[in-house]
């Protein structure tokens, strides 16, 4: 008798619809945004350049990375600095991915769309500030971009303020060069960069 | 103490808060289980979508992780409570004599025993369904329903009595 009961008990656990994650996750995404309770939300595009991992937040776009650091890494980081109310919606997203796509796409020269500046502090944000003012299609120096932030000597650290971007493409530090006419460096290596400049003329393609 | 602490220390408290992100990856699918077993299947997705947002609103003002599934798990049982609070409500003898102009639709999934089942008082059920759908030891289902080993326990017997029906309800 009670191992009969029990034992129908038991049986609706092998019964019952799995749960659709993913809808749970968009609905509760929707939900939550309305509500004011999404401070970040993340999602993946498919680029020229090769998969992007995009964060945005109510202000603007917060972060886009190149393959490499793990993203849990990066969402860990993102909970840990902006706050832990992050959700995996890439429709969230949506407006940068279709900005990306026109800008890769030869459509589109400059980004219609908020910067969230608070992953970069001081003299990187006075850096990164200045660096996206400089137009589609030209490009300036290391030097003149420390000029440009208020110290004209500041040259490496400002070389480090760009190689630590968190808003590639959006914030053009591909648009920044060696004095001597060389490259320079690129977080998300040297032969991104040189497309992204092909795509923008300063190159030949 | 009259320290004011610096930004950076007090946003410490926080830090080791992961992305909400996680706690649907590990405890979604469980969860909803739960649900099934408190408010049937109907009812159990968006009841879960519920207690997601209870979570999320008072995530950032936890101070531990220590118990985030117990926490969850609070959270979809009071969520379930309400459903079912709800629920009985609805049959209203505010027109006696008349059938409710919408009543309910009986859950296609929800059998007799099922029916009965979230007929048990509140913490029967939920001890009843922690360890026959989710599969849980005693201790375990204490831990998630904030009592001992033993209330745990009791609560299952009790609740199993009561679906024989060896109590009157």
């Amino acid at each position: 008798m009670s191992d009969e009961l029990e034992r129908r008990l038991r049986e609706p656990a092998a019964g019952i619809t799995e749960l659709d994650v993913e809808r749970l996750r968009s609905r509760l995404a929707r939900a939550a945004a309305d509500a004011g309770l999404l401070d970040v939300a993340y999602g993946e595009h498919d680029s020229p350049l090769g998969p992007l991992t995009l964060f945005v937040t109510s202000r603007g776009v917060l972060r886009i990375s190149y393959p490499g650091e793990p993203v849990d890494d990066q969402v860990a980081e993102v909970a840990a600095v902006i706050s832990p109310r992050v959700l995996h919606a890439p429709e969230r997203t949506d407006a940068i991915r279709r900005q990306l796509d026109e800008y890769f796409a030869g459509s589109r020269r400059t980004f219609d769309i908020a910067v969230d500046w608070r992953l970069i502090r001081g003299f990187a944000g006075d850096v990164l500030r200045a660096t996206a003012r400089i137009p589609f299609g030209s490009v300036t120096t290391y030097r003149d971009v420390a000029a440009e932030a208020g110290s004209p000597n500041a040259y490496r650290a400002a070389g480090n303020a760009l190689g630590s971007n968190p808003i590639p493409i959006v914030v053009p530090c591909h648009r920044v060069l060696h004095s001597g006419g060389g490259l320079g460096g690129y977080a998300g290596g040297l032969e991104r960069k040189q497309r992204l400049l092909e795509l923008e003329g300063v190159l030949p393609r | 103490m009259t320290i004011s602490r610096p930004r950076s220390a007090r946003r410490s408290l926080h830090v080791h808060l992961p992305p909400f992100e996680q706690l649907i990856d590990a405890h979604a699918r469980e969860l909803h289980r739960f649900l099934v077993g408190l408010v049937g299947p109907t009812e159990a997705e968006d009841c879960l979508q519920e207690t997601y947002m209870s979570a999320l609103r008072a995530y950032p003002r936890l101070t531990s992780t220590d118990h985030l599934r117990a926490w969850l798990y609070t959270i979809a049982h009071r969520k379930a409570t309400d459903v079912v609070r709800r629920r009985s409500r609805r049959p209203t003898s505010e027109f006696d004599g008349f059938e409710p102009a919408a009543a309910p639709a009986p859950d296609p999934a929800d059998d007799g025993l099922w029916a009965q089942v979230r007929a048990l008082p509140a913490k029967q059920r939920a001890a009843v369904v922690h360890r026959f759908v989710l599969d849980l030891a005693y201790a375990e289902i204490g831990e998630r329903m904030g009592t001992t080993e033993e209330a745990a326990r009791q609560n299952v017997r009790a609740g199993l009595r009561r679906l024989r029906g060896e109590v009157s309800p």
